[in-house]
């Protein structure tokens, strides 16, 4: 890392710590899910950005993460944060069980039995037979927690806190994971997985642990959800779920760490700015920004900022 | 024994709308070899045009021509205008267009009609056709329009010029191009036909699963299944597959797992034949040579 990245980031970092002291408590709730959200967009672009394996059915990921974190808390009457890791170990194997199978499908195929999944996934939350855990259609609530130690921080400021640590935790993890011989062997993969193998990479491993770590990422952020939110049901975490991750992937930038960031705050401000319009508008802009990016800014704000960097440090 | 036969003749019904859908998905993927997850959104869109004519005091079965023709309009344009520029893009690309195509009609749809659910009028009368108790008048008609359609689009390939022209463009594009096939247009027309179907099988759902923006969801699914479950390069099969499909998610649902699982039957399928057998069960088996 070079100097100048260094005090930016310590720049982003003390915004971050300011931020939830000047705006409102909404506001900071709202900036609490832009972390989740980008947790959960690092993980599906460690599998679809740096992998090259398509999902589109992290979503279920994202569920399965809020429920494990609810039921563990509703039913073992668990403390929150142990939920999180948690969560991340049950979606770590999940994903890397379903990393498996999806071995043999390439592509198309991939993202057509990841869909299948994400749209499957309400239904199997709903079953009659799992509502003891649970809770059914009517899904669980949790209780909010509150700072510990006696800090001088609100409800809505800790939960902003808690999740920030979270998530610098994930994202210093992801970057050392990512730059150094695993993060190349994920690319070579994806760029020309026979050369890959030619050079003793072990695609079939690479893969499958890849899956389970882009799930594991998708688990932690769901379980954050549960506890920013304090409700899981059902129907929160539908199909649509999955495509507003991959729209948060496009629009920030695939195969990048720092996409992860500009994807999470366009997913989260965007659509209650098009709310006004109208109820339909959040999704049409959503749809028209994923066709829009894909012809005309194929790396994503992340790469356009990349490039605009290094113009100008080119022409002084 | 009763209830089951009621059950199977329930699923042969939903089964020729999945058929429909899968045979729309596969002449897709035989000329592009993509698969068109935007397919179940552009039918339910479609069904939205033919609502609002026969609202507007059309007669059902020209409203129902005219919303075939404007599908077929309607599937040109997104093949010129979209899907063009993004053929011989990498596969993410192509998924991430089908997506936003899905969730633009989505929204539009919902944005011009509302979420509220509207019903949607059937062409054939409410008491039963010949006194067959098992199945109600639409789902008969439901299944003679599936077959009539699927006729009118066997003799189409097998007999016409056109038809010839298209299937040679699909199987070999570069010698088509040779003997002057315009293979660009051919693909259109793929495309053009296949929203056609795909505005067929939106309107005969559309009185049973009732007209909302999201009615497509799990139809397109167990289209998807039905269409791998017979071979995704194969016409034939996905009709056979679509039947199938339609009779054992009825059959399941009503005596084995319950109703509450049936998309998961969709889920399973799909993994299972893409695990034991990707070239489904008339497909053909794809070699790659590295």
């Amino acid at each position: 890392m070079t100097k100048r990245n260094l005090l930016l980031l310590a720049l982003l970092l003390a915004v971050a710590c300011v931020l939830p002291f000047i705006v409102s408590d909404y506001r900071t709730f709202q900036f609490t899910l832009v972390l989740v959200y980008a947790t959960a967009l690092l993980g599906l672009n460690i599998l679809t950005g740096y992998n090259g394996q398509i999902s589109l059915g992290h979503g279920a990921f994202y569920a399965l993460g809020a429920y494990c974190a609810a039921i563990l808390m509703d039913q073992a009457g668990a403390p929150y944060w142990a939920t999180v890791p948690a969560a991340g170990a049950v979606c770590l194997v999940a994903g890397f069980l379903f990393g498996l199978p999806a071995l043999r499908l390439e592509g198309l195929y991939l993202a057509l039995a990841t869909f299948a999944l994400g749209v499957a996934m309400p239904q199997l939350l709903k079953y009659d037979h799992l509502a003891k855990w649970t809770g059914g259609v009517q899904g669980i609530v949790i209780p909010k927690p509150e700072a510990p130690f006696g800090l001088p921080l609100n409800a809505d400021q800790w939960l902003y806190f808690f999740t920030l640590a979270v998530t610098i935790v994930m994202f210093v993890l992801a970057w050392n994971l990512l730059r150094g011989r695993i993060g190349r062997a994920l690319v070579a993969i994806r760029d020309q997985h026979i050369a890959a193998e030619a050079m003793g990479i072990n695609s079939a491993i690479y893969k499958s642990a890849a899956f389970g770590v882009s799930a594991m990422y998708t688990g932690v952020a769901g379980a954050l959800s549960a506890i920013a939110i304090q409700y899981v049901a059902p129907d929160s975490f539908g199909i649509f779920v999955s495509i507003v991750f991959l729209v948060g992937i496009v629009v920030g930038g695939l195969a990048s760490i720092s996409g992860a960031l500009y994807g999470a705050l366009f997913i989260q401000f965007v659509p209650n700015i098009a709310d006004e319009i109208s109820k339909a508008a959040p999704w049409a802009i959503f749809g028209i920004f994923m066709i829009g990016f894909v012809y005309l800014m194929p790396t994503g704000v992340a790469g356009a900022t990349r490039l605009l960097l290094a113009k100008r440090r080119k022409s002084p | 024994m009763d209830a089951f036969l009621f059950q199977v003749l329930a699923g042969l019904a939903t089964g020729g709308i999945y058929a429909s859908l899968a045979l729309a998905l596969v002449m897709i993927y035989q000329a592009t070899h993509l698969v068109n997850f935007a397919q179940g959104e552009m039918a339910m869109f479609t069904t939205y045009i033919a609502w609002s004519l026969i609202n507007a005091g059309m007669p059902y079965w020209p409203a129902f021509l005219l919303t075939v023709g404007f599908a077929f309009v309607l599937g040109v344009l997104i093949e010129r205008i979209i899907i063009r520029p993004v053929e011989d893009a990498p596969v993410l690309v192509v998924v991430v267009v089908f997506i936003g195509l899905l969730v633009i009609l989505n929204s539009t749809a919902g944005w011009i009609y509302t979420y509220t659910i509207k019903s949607f009028p059937s062409p054939f009368p409410k008491e039963p056709l010949f006194g067959i108790r098992y199945m109600s008048a639409h789902e008969i008609g439901a299944i003679c329009v599936t077959l009539v359609v699927l006729s009118l689009l066997y003799a189409f390939f097998r007999f016409t010029p056109l038809g010839l022209a298209m299937r040679a463009a699909a199987q070999n594009a570069q010698s088509s191009r040779l003997v002057g096939i315009r293979v660009g247009w051919m693909l259109a027309l793929g495309w053009g036909l296949a929203a056609a179907v795909g505005a067929v099988a939106g309107m005969m759902v559309a009185p049973i699963v009732y007209l909302d923006p999201n009615m497509m969801g799990g139809i397109l699914l167990y289209a998807f299944a039905a269409a791998l479950l017979g071979g995704i390069d194969s016409p034939m099969g996905a009709v056979i597959g679509g039947f199938a499909v339609g009779v054992l998610e009825n059959v399941l649902g009503a005596f084995v797992i319950g109703n509450e699982l049936k998309l998961t039957v969709a889920l399973v399928l799909i993994i299972g034949v893409l695990l034991v057998r990707p070239s489904g069960i008339f497909g053909k088996v794809h070699v790659t040579r590295v």
